[in-house]
């Protein structure tokens, strides 16, 4: 079986931050971790090409880059495809789920990498990828690639992928039924004494965890702040001009307020199906409170309101889409203004 | 968007959804139906709470949140 390694450029041995503009680099056989996942693996298995690649030019050229390890990937007539571990480096896991996840879907072999859970890769990639939890100790290399091994093994000879703590792998968030042989109650009460004994349990409905992200620094001269309005409430310009869905919105727009001193009723609709919307329908201030920023901005309490709302429609969203949706406004917003009033129904 | 550095404040009446996903500056609505707004109330009185709530949000963007 032949295997393509993904390495950065400090597992690569080019170097350490001073060396992440280096662009893409090919080696035959393995290098540095992949000699270890080349043994964990076992007979049968060759790293026959290794790829590395700086963290910064990786995700400054994901595009470009992506095409370029596809055409390697292929010509190598690889069966499986590694990137990492990259424990909790950032950009090396965001460039690792971006090449797993594009060799996969284009390549059709698996794909695997490692990381720890909080590294952004997790959050992009974790629904379309096996990733392996690192954990952040990289002394524990060895450990983690005989685990990223193990599944690749697995998905290579297409045998069933146990759940996620049994197998190592972070949650993907996938459902599956499954036949057993204590009924609910049972297991609850079971997980109750557990809990009051202090002993481990396993839920099987994990809560979703919302990693704080710290307060950005306040706004220091808000008579000097240019200020955006962003709603989840999903008020657009009559007619909906992007077609904003009424749920589970994919896409959010950006609507223009220059010279408008008022939000009038009849100039919108509201793409929304999770609210009574009449009220917004009737007075629109009530959700984007153009009317009183304008004020504030006349009497100089806001140096100026941002000549564009942002909107979309916050309603059975699944949360990767949402934080997309984030993402893609922040992106846009980052640089131009100084801070968001956000308004959810 | 407070990923990418941008200070925001939320107005919502259901503040604790806004919590749960770790808002930092979170200001209470008026209701889910209009978060700014009354429809009970006269036209002035109802713009005069708006306007509360925007001043409101406004302080929380000036303040210093400890996390």
């Amino acid at each position: 079986m032949r295997v393509v390694h993904y390495l950065n450029q400090f597992f690569g041995g080019v170097g350490g931050e001073e060396k992440a503009g280096t662009s893409l680099e090919v080696h035959s056989g393995a290098l540095g971790p992949g000699r270890v996942l080349e043994q964990a693996l076992g007979e049968g298995f060759q790293v026959v090409q290794t790829l590395v690649c700086g963290d910064n030019y990786a995700v400054e050229n994901m595009d470009e880059l992506s095409v370029r390890v596809l055409e390697m990937v292929r010509s190598a007539k690889a069966d499986l495809f590694v990137a990492g571990p990259c424990f909790n480096a950032g950009r090396y896991g965001v460039a690792a789920g971006a090449l797993c996840a594009a060799v996969q879907a284009e390549l059709g072999i698996p794909a695997v990498t490692a990381m720890v859970p909080e590294n952004p890769g997790v959050d992009l990639y974790r629904q379309e990828l096996y990733i392996v939890d690192s954990g952040s100790n990289v002394a524990a290399m060895r450990d983690v690639v005989a685990r990223m091994a193990h599944i690749s093994l697995k998905l290579v000879r297409q045998e069933p992928i146990g759940r996620p703590s049994e197998e190592g792998y972070i949650s993907r968030g996938i459902l599956r039924d499954e036949l057993v042989e204590r009924t609910a109650a049972a297991r609850m009460a079971d997980m109750v004494l557990a809990k009051a004994n202090e002993e481990p349990f396993e839920s099987e409905l994990p809560v979703t965890v919302f990693p704080p992200v710290p307060a950005p620094p306040p706004v220091r001269d808000m008579s000097r702040a240019i200020i955006a309005v962003v709603t989840d409430g999903g008020l657009v310009p009559l007619g909906n001009p992007d077609h904003i869905p009424l749920s589970a919105a994919t896409i959010w727009g950006s609507y223009s307020v220059a010279g408008i001193d008022n939000l009038e009723g009849g100039n919108y609709e509201v793409a929304h199906r999770g609210y009574d919307t009449r009220h917004v329908l009737e007075d629109p201030n009530r959700l984007v409170p153009l009317d009183v920023l304008r004020e504030l901005e006349r009497a100089g309490v806001i140096g100026k309101l941002y000549e564009e709302f942002l909107s979309t429609s916050g309603l059975g969203n699944p949360l990767g889409n949402s934080r997309r949706l984030g993402r893609e406004m922040a992106q846009k917003l980052k640089g131009v203004v100084d801070a968001v009033i956000l308004t959810s129904t | 968007m407070e990923k990418a550095g941008i200070p925001v404040v939320q107005i919502t009446a259901v503040t604790p959804v806004a919590r749960m996903v770790g808002s930092n500056r979170v200001i209470q609505g008026h209701g889910i139906v209009h978060p700014l707004g009354d429809a009970d109330l006269p036209p002035e009185e109802e713009k005069e709470l708006r306007r509360q709530l925007v001043q409101q949000a406004l302080e929380a963007l000036k303040r210093e949140v400890k996390s």
